[in-house]
């Protein structure tokens, strides 16, 4: 990592020896000082809840038992019993309806929420990077969705697609493109479209902006040599602008990735009690607090866990995604 | 030369639609706050009433004001007790070398991957034990859990580039570690600190998990979940004047913030994005 040339390399040489070394000394126990606070409050607010959370997974433990929680193994994520008839009865998560179903609206919401986000995202940095007037402008324009809280946003387009004065409805039986008002976010086949709307109007000047970074990283002859080239600008696009945005872009996607897979506030405000969007957070969240089967939330919570960390770790070692700096 | 108007025309209507979709939810929500009675229900796309009966109904009845303030207390001890923590540690990451050192920058990125839902359940554990439940100390303590790693990650990236021959010189002078951060090293972090600051209160009021699981009444809720359960008389009434007022109220700061500091948070954001 090359910025280790920006930290103090102290080579002990000659009669100064001893004092640098002394002096190294120093710096490494300051250091190891600064360090330890933060160590200590990262292991209280997130190493030790994992923990538990997994250890309750383990358990039987109910809200308001939590002390007296005894130890079950397996049963909350995989259990069976032999009935006398011969047959078999399954429980715990792993042969739960419902918990496959958060697991796929989960997978269904990432997927297509950061695909989307990607390409509307590029095509924003690209306008961007290009100079026009009032470019200042839109850059400020797109930082707005960003700013506003998620709940706030939820409650913006529920307000915004609400069936009977929903402005959405207005808008498109206006221009003719459907023929009655839609229920957006009751209504079962839209309720996930509804979700798809609100986050990807709300992710995706954050996915423009990195970008955006990327694309301003790439130097300018290139193009100019692509264009006195006679290179066509879709060809100069795909052939030299996406590749050497590819690491930017890639980061990008893992972050988003990583975060739409946790999504809840969006989906709790916006279509609360709809099974079509309900993802694992939400699902968790419920049988931890709502419906008291703390450790069956917890198991759910530590698959969660799980599942984010295998696509991290995958994704790491299959992209070759350097996030200590890369080139630095 | 009729090809060439067509693509600038058709370029400044990519803009158009850009900003356009960007900027109308929240213009309508404003458009929204200042209609009441019946007005709230007919559809128009220009501003055609004035009144503040919902600002005046969300600041005046019920507990908002309080919600307000319980957000202001808890997003500012977040950032406060975070960028102590984060301003030392960050020093070590950057400016001395250690074995190991790699691995604690990667541990410390995971940590902000982790997804919330995962802690929860423990530090709900930790919450009551504490006897924090239903206090803002309850938030302010588990928020750490994502402003601290942002923090002290962004400020990382921010403290490598600071020239070497400053340190050096302070080092020759007989500084210590602690003299050169803050004397040496604080008066040429301000800007990287207001970033960060910003961004972790930002995301400290944005909040909403731990929120709603770990206050329980009215009066120590913080402003989104306040927002997320307003409610009308009945349940099949949703009070939208009020919720856009309230909603207004929580943004119209934020949204002004981030368009002074625009430059500094798009560096911030992609500091932390790109580079980490």
């Amino acid at each position: 990592m090359a910025s280790t040339q920006s930290t103090i390399r102290i080579v002990p040489t000659g009669h100064t020896k001893r004092a640098k070394s002394e002096l190294m000394r120093q710096r490494l126990r300051a250091a190891g000082w600064f360090l330890v606070p933060m160590l200590i409050a990262l292991a209280i607010v997130a190493g030790w809840p994992l923990l538990r959370t997994i250890y309750f997974s383990f358990t039987n433990a109910s809200l308001t038992n939590l002390d007296g929680a005894e130890w079950v193994g397996f049963k909350n994520y995989l259990n069976w019993t032999v009935l006398k008839s011969g047959r078999v009865i399954w429980s715990g998560l792993l042969s739960d309806p419902a918990w496959w179903n958060a697991v796929w609206n989960t997978v269904r919401f990432s997927v297509v929420s950061v695909t989307l986000e990607t390409i509307l995202g590029t095509v924003v940095a690209l306008v961007l990077n290009a100079e026009f007037k009032g470019r200042g402008l839109v850059r400020a324009a797109i930082l707005i969705p960003w700013a506003i809280p998620t709940i706030v946003s939820a409650r913006m387009w529920g307000w915004m697609l609400n069936d009977q004065f929903g402005i959405i409805n207005d808008v498109l039986l206006t221009f003719g493109l459907i023929d009655h008002k839609i229920a957006w976010t009751a209504s079962s086949d839209t309720a996930m479209i509804a979700v798809l709307i609100v986050d990807v109007w709300k992710t995706t000047p954050f996915m423009a902006l990195l970008i955006l970074a990327g694309l301003q990283m790439i130097p300018r002859d290139i193009y100019e040599a692509a264009s006195l080239d006679g290179v066509h600008p879709v060809k100069t696009f795909w052939k030299v602008t996406l590749p050497l945005v590819r690491p930017a872009l890639m980061v990008a996607v893992i972050f988003r990735l990583l975060d739409a897979m946790r999504i809840f506030d969006l989906i709790y405000v916006l279509t609360p009690n709809s099974s079509q969007t309900k993802t694992i957070s939400v699902l968790a969240r419920e049988n931890l607090i709502d419906f008291d089967k703390f450790a069956y939330g917890s198991a759910q919570s530590t698959m969660l866990f799980l599942i984010i960390a295998l696509m991290t770790i995958l994704y790491i070692w299959l992209g070759k995604v350097r996030f200590d700096g890369g080139d630095r | 030369m009729l090809w060439s108007y067509t693509k600038t025309a058709s370029f400044y209507l990519l803009v158009a639609i850009i900003v356009l979709v960007s900027v109308f939810p929240f213009y309508y929500a404003i458009l929204t706050s200042l209609k009441s009675g019946t007005a709230l229900f007919e559809i128009n796309y220009l501003p055609t009433h004035f009144s503040l009966d919902n600002y005046i109904a969300v600041l005046t009845t019920g507990v908002f004001v309080r919600n307000l303030g319980n957000s202001i207390l808890v997003a500012s001890s977040v950032v406060v007790l975070a960028l102590f923590l984060a301003v030392t540690a960050a020093f070590a990451l950057a400016r001395v070398s250690f074995r190991g050192r790699g691995l604690l920058l990667m541990t410390i990125l995971a940590v902000s991957m982790f997804p919330q839902i995962a802690v929860l359940a423990g530090l709900f554990e930790l919450v009551r034990a504490f006897g924090l439940f239903n206090t803002p100390f309850a938030l302010i303590f588990s928020y750490t859990i994502f402003t601290l790693p942002f923090t002290v990650w962004v400020l990382t990236t921010f403290m490598r580039d600071l020239p070497v021959e400053i340190e050096e010189a302070a080092i020759v002078d007989g500084a210590s570690p602690w003299v050169i951060i803050t004397k040496v090293f604080m008066p040429l972090m301000w800007p990287a600190l207001v970033t960060t600051g910003l961004l972790a209160f930002i995301a400290a009021w944005n909040e909403f998990l731990f929120a709603l699981t770990f206050t329980s009444s009215n009066e120590t809720r913080t402003v989104p979940v306040a927002i997320a359960l307003l409610s009308g008389a009945s349940q099949y009434e949703i009070p939208w004047g009020r919720i856009m007022a309230a909603s207004v109220i929580v943004t119209v700061p934020l949204v002004a913030l981030v368009l002074i500091f625009q430059r500094k948070i798009v560096q911030g954001l992609t500091a932390g994005g790109v580079k980490g």
